[in-house]
């Protein structure tokens, strides 16, 4: 253990610059059909499925800012941990409005936390960021706190 | 479906349903995400370099599936208003994951419901469980 340091933990507060994204029928028709939805407004893309939040707002990096395990270099916003393979470790979601098509949004991810623990095959690092979406007229859509874990 | 809140109980079951990853669903999700982690479509990458057995099914993708637990069974009588989950165990491309859930407590007060959700694998092992708080609409008096 001790694994991090006061360098990974100095990140505990850093906040990415905020994502602005159009949201569109044909992208929630694409995720609805993805994920195996069942109810007729998410498959005909009047509304998104809460989880079609999930990853919309990440930078899009370019290819040669790309790691070996295909994820970006640099685009998350957060240190370079020791340990290198990563995995999603959970979620909680909480809405306030459901999203449309033509949504204008703005997406902030928030490093909220960071520890170790010591897992069943080695040591994990989990790293905890909120994510905060408001629409265009700057009114609450969605909250949501992620973990990922490396391992 | 429309659910009352007078007649649920405290332990009924919401609708279990399975799941089976392909590549060509792990491909369609990962692209409609925009994940290009090789742990969800190269295989040899994800055995030989990060020790899993096989292509990893994602972890939110399992989170969606049970938060269409709560979203099917309350249909167009109400809505989710928050949902978690922890993804404690990996899931493998070749399993069969099934998703599930029951009530824990109902507010008749406020027309809210709380939720314990559930993906299980092949094993019977619960991998990602996890909480839902639905709202469910007032029915109209006769």
């Amino acid at each position: 253990m001790g694994l991090l340091t006061a360098q990974h933990t100095a990140w505990i507060g850093h906040e990415d610059p905020a994502i602005h994204v159009e949201i569109t029928r044909r992208d929630i028709q694409k995720y609805s059909a993805a994920t195996e939805q069942q109810q007729a407004r998410y498959l005909k893309g009047d509304e998104a499925p809460p989880m079609f939040v999930f990853n919309l707002f990440s930078a899009i990096p370019q290819l040669a800012d790309l790691r070996q395990d295909g994820l970006a270099r640099s685009t998350t916003g957060g240190p370079s941990l020791p340990l290198k393979r990563t995995m999603a470790g959970g979620t909680e979601v909480r809405q306030h409005r459901p999203i449309r098509p033509g949504d204008v949004l703005t997406g902030t991810r928030k490093i909220v936390d960071m520890f170790e623990k010591q897992g069943a095959s080695g040591p994990l690092i989990f790293t905890v960021r909120s994510l905060r979406v408001v629409d265009a007229a700057d009114r609450l859509v969605l909250e949501e706190i992620q973990t990922g874990i490396s391992r | 479906m429309s659910l009352d809140i007078n007649t649920l109980k405290v332990g009924d079951s919401l609708p279990e349903r399975k799941h089976t990853a392909t590549n060509v669903s792990l491909f369609m999700y990962n692209a409609a995400v925009w994940n290009h982690h090789r742990i969800h479509y190269d295989e040899r990458y994800t055995i030989e370099e990060e020790s899993h057995p096989a292509v990893v099914i994602d972890g939110p993708l399992q989170g969606d599936w049970l938060s269409q637990v709560a979203l099917n069974w309350v249909g167009d009588t109400g809505r989710l208003l928050s949902f978690n989950y922890s993804n404690r165990r990996a899931a493998y491309l070749g399993d069969t994951l099934t998703s599930g859930g029951r009530i824990v407590e109902i507010d008749k007060e406020t027309g809210q419901v709380q939720l314990e959700l559930f993906i299980r694998n092949g094993d019977g092992n619960i991998i990602t469980p996890g909480q839902g708080l639905v709202e469910i609409d007032r029915q109209e008096a006769d």
